[in-house]
């Protein structure tokens, strides 16, 4: 039978093209479109260059760049030990510590704002950029650890055999291997970062803004849909710029490394690796922290402990401050974010088959093809959300259905947000496999059916598992862009403690952070049910 | 090979799109065309704050065959700057929530309609911003400076009752309010100002509040349940911007509020609504907002949304004739001159707190 043995026939390439164009389209209807649409109406508008030649205006830029690079660090410095306790040890509550990682995320940024406000009352640029990098931890850990679990560790092992320290075998051996997925990781934590809006709003106290908060003033507050387009060109040109040197990172290091089955991998810690461990068990506790603050909050009152707040979620709280009952929030996010899951999942994997497929196939065209689908999947997560979210205003109604005010927005929206983070969890598992793994096999006489299921899908498949639930766990707390669109009255949860937050009066206040314990909990549910899920699979 | 693996996930995945365009398409509650012909389902367009309890809603189905969408919208500020730029083809066919900050804005584009409610000559009127009747007013709240009574009390000091006493060496460190760049009640608190101290004495009232030690938040929730020491955050400040409303949320064991709003510092905000232009179902849109001005949805207001009915004669919930009593001499200021200045008072206001 024939090999593709990096070659592509031209039947091949036709139905490579179609299925490439699916991810392509979605991302056009979804994203360039309406952000094309409204930045454009302020250019029309004119006066773009008067904001661009503001000092103001770079400083934003340079101040926004900074704490986003600040962010990153931190989480990277957090992450990377959980990653490796994630991957690579085997100890008893592992299972809970992968679950504890994924909370801060989907923690409603108002309630991440005024926990770390308590700390520190004064704001300022620390606590900022520490509330930033504890949201994003998990997806340290979770992107990186994903490739991790599988590395064959014998490499690493041979370089130790022959007389490297377990820091030089690590740096010279493992990190090299696992560099794509940690530089994918750092890119998706600085998008997130630069474009936070909630946490930069809450504890930059006023005093602090970057770009995104000054897009969503300009948009939101004064209509100034010409300022908002500069600064959104100004955006769109740093993330562009980030995209470009995080892919010139991950393309000097990515190479085929042996994948092994994650099981085979995952051992008792020895020796210095306890240090390691107990770095990572660091960063659990201080992730734990304002959860268990938040927790503690729930059912204090100024007359002592109740579950008052949590009583009042069967109902619709204090004078009916919300529509629904907190259960139908829970049902509302739960769908919501089963939608967005499986959209993105649908559109993130086929888009990573199709990178693998170009980035394999000889031609200068179809790599540059590939590396420029590869920085287009990115770029929701770096354009501001009230952009994507006032161009779906002037834009979707051209649409059959009117879809402005459809309840799919939400799940279509969270998807623009989930889909890059499905690539980056799939994508590196993917090209890491061996080639040869697979011509082997079909040496052996395997279909390309089998070959699939025998050699890609086996390794894959923890990957798939572990992109889907945190994908649905990242609909669950999404809140920023859901709350700039037009949405129906069916409210999902970090919406219902947004609102609730809002308004004054003790247990309105205490039902807010009951509904936040509930959202963690679904949220663990979810994980452990997609984590044995995940495992059940596993060979 | 590989297209073969990838025709593979391609028919996997599109079974999973189709699975989720089901039940996204289940999600949809919109009447069909033929439906709507008996019954027709009206989308109203409001704020995020919107609260009316489902029986009330169920109640103006009953009597008038229409069934109401509800479509949140951020806040006055957002809602507003969402109808226009939807002005062509509206999100809805009735907006309630632009409010007297934003009016001007909405009328200068032509967002609304001119429809006058046999209901509006109840009360609403009172509140009229334009000669078309274009707008109905449906509500009013007042933002006033808050104290938390027992602070003072403990503290054998009297509690401020002026814009100016707030200024006074004996308050400093003890207020923090929020940012109008970013927040609504910030907005109304520095318009209060300005309707006192006038377009040349603003700003100095403003640097004597800073040399006092006045604290800016971003946005309400941190003011008040972080920093202000009355609400259930416990924080260290006893004087906040806030509502008129909001000591009737803060009652104590005894039934009595813990908190008072100083009913010398407050501007008015009133909230409307209006028939949108380009609705499809303009008589429906207008029962609506007779609706809106009606007895049963007025009496829901102040109990769900922390705002007084417009309509006179209408019931406020118990307690709150002592803990938030409506002010009867709030600041007010034009919707046009609010247009005409806001921008420029913003962009002042934050050169001079550096904010």
């Amino acid at each position: 039978m024939a090999l593709a043995h990096g070659s592509l026939r031209p039947a091949r390439t036709a139905g490579l093209t179609l299925l490439g164009l699916l991810p392509v389209a979605f991302l056009v209807v979804f994203f360039a479109w309406p952000v094309v649409a409204i930045v454009g109406r302020g250019f029309s508008a004119g006066g773009v260059d008067t904001v661009l030649g503001d000092p103001q205006t770079w400083r934003l830029a340079g101040f926004t760049l900074g704490s986003a690079a600040a962010s990153t660090v931190v989480a990277l410095v957090a992450g990377l030990p959980v990653a490796f306790l994630l991957a690579r040890v085997r100890l008893p509550g592992i299972g809970l510590a992968r679950t504890i990682v994924l909370i801060p995320f989907v923690l409603p940024t108002v309630v991440v704002g005024l926990a770390f406000r308590a700390l520190w009352p004064d704001g300022g640029v620390l606590p900022l950029v520490l509330a930033n990098a504890f949201f994003n931890v998990a997806v340290v850990a979770r992107t990186v650890s994903g490739l991790w679990a599988h590395l064959d560790p014998r490499a690493a092992e041979a370089a130790r055999a022959l007389g490297a320290s377990p820091w030089r075998a690590f740096r010279t051996v493992t990190l090299p291997a696992l560099a794509p997925a940690v530089a994918s990781a750092a890119a998706v934590v600085f998008l997130f970062c630069a474009t936070s809006f909630g946490v930069v709003l809450i504890l930059g106290g006023g005093s602090y803004r970057t770009l995104e908060t000054e897009i969503y003033l300009r948009t939101v507050d004064l209509l100034d849909l010409s300022g908002a387009a500069a600064l959104s060109l100004l955006q769109f040109a740093a993330v562009v710029a980030a995209l470009a040197l995080g892919a010139m990172a991950r393309r000097r290091r990515e190479s085929a490394v042996r994948l092994r089955a994650a099981q085979v991998t995952a051992r008792r810690p020895q020796g210095g690796q306890w240090y390691v461990v107990t770095a990572a068990m660091v960063v659990l506790g201080l992730l734990l922290t304002p959860i268990v603050a938040l927790l503690v909050e729930s059912v204090s009152t100024p007359d002592g402990w109740s579950f008052a707040g949590y009583r009042a979620l069967a109902g619709t709280g204090a004078n009916g401050a919300l529509q629904v009952t907190g259960w139908v929030a829970v049902q509302n996010s739960l769908a919501a974010a089963t939608d967005a899951t499986l959209l993105a999942m649908a559109i993130g994997v086929i888009a990573s088959v199709v990178l693998v497929v170009l980035r394999r196939s000889p031609g200068l065209l179809a790599r540059g093809a590939g590396e420029t689908m590869d920085a287009a999947l990115m770029l929701p997560l770096g354009v501001s959300a009230v952009t994507v979210g006032f161009g779906y205003l002037v834009t979707l109604d051209a649409l059959p259905g009117d879809l402005r005010t459809s309840p799919m927005l939400v799940p279509l929206a969270q998807a623009l947000v989930i889909i890059p983070l499905v690539v980056r969890m799939i994508l590196p598992v993917l090209r890491a496999i061996d080639e040869r793994l697979r011509q082997a096999a079909a040496t052996l006489g395997a279909s390309p059916l089998r070959v699939w299921r025998e050699v890609d899908l086996p390794l894959v498949a923890r990957s798939l598992v572990a992109a889907a639930g945190f994908g649905f766990v990242v609909a669950l707390g999404e809140f920023g862009a859901t709350s700039f669109l037009a949405r129906p009255d069916a409210p999902t949860l970090p919406v219902a403690v947004a609102t609730l937050m809002g308004r004054p009066g003790e247990l309105n206040n205490q039902m807010a952070y009951a509904a936040c314990a509930l959202l963690m909990l679904v949220t663990v549910a979810a994980v452990v049910l997609i984590d044995r899920f995940g495992s059940a699979g596993e060979f | 090979m590989i297209p073969r693996t990838a025709r593979t996930v391609l028919g996997l995945f599109t079974v999973a799109v189709l699975a989720s365009a089901c039940s996204l398409s289940g999600g949809d509650t919109g009447g069909s065309a033929s439906s709507e012909q008996q019954e027709p389902t009206l989308t109203l367009v409001t704020h995020d704050s919107f609260v009316v309890p489902q029986e009330v809603l169920d109640a103006f189905h009953r009597q008038s065959g229409i069934t109401l969408k509800i479509l949140k919208s951020g806040d006055a500020g957002a809602l507003t700057n969402k109808l226009v730029l939807t002005k062509g083809n509206p999100i809805g066919d009735v907006a309630y929530g632009v409010d007297n900050t934003f009016a001007s804005r909405a009328l200068g584009e032509g967002v609304f309609q001119s429809y006058t409610s046999p209901e509006a000559d109840r009360g609403p009127q009172r509140y009229a911003v334009d000669t078309q009747h274009r707008l109905s007013a449906v509500d009013v709240g007042d933002v006033c400076v808050n104290v938390d009574t027992g602070y003072f009390a403990a503290k054998g000091i009297p509690a401020p009752t002026s814009y100016d006493e707030l200024a006074e060496p004996q308050y400093k460190d003890l207020m923090v309010a929020e940012s109008p760049a970013t927040a609504s009640p910030g907005l109304a608190f520095l318009l209060g100002t300005i309707a006192k101290y006038g377009e040349n004495g603003w700003q100095d009232y403003w640097n004597r509040l800073k040399a006092n030690g006045l604290k800016i938040d971003s946005g309400w929730e941190e003011a008040y349940t972080k920093d202000f020491s009355g609400s259930s955050g416990k924080g260290p400040r006893p004087i906040v911007v806030s509502y008129a409303s909001s000591p009737a949320a803060e009652l104590g064991e005894d039934g009595k509020p813990r908190t008072k709003a100083l009913l010398d510092t407050c501007f008015r905000q009133v909230e409307y609504a209006g028939v949108l232009t380009g609705s499809k179902h303009v008589p429906e849109a207008q029962k609506v907002v007779d609706f809106l001005l009606s007895q049963q949805f007025q009496t829901t207001v102040a109990a769900n949304m922390y705002v007084y009915p417009t309509r006179t004669g209408v019931e406020l919930p118990a307690g709150w004739a002592n803990a938030a009593p409506l002010p009867t001499a709030s600041a007010t200021m034009p919707a046009d001159k609010i247009q005409a200045g806001r921008e420029k008072w913003i962009g002042a206001w934050r050169s001079l707190m550096g904010a």
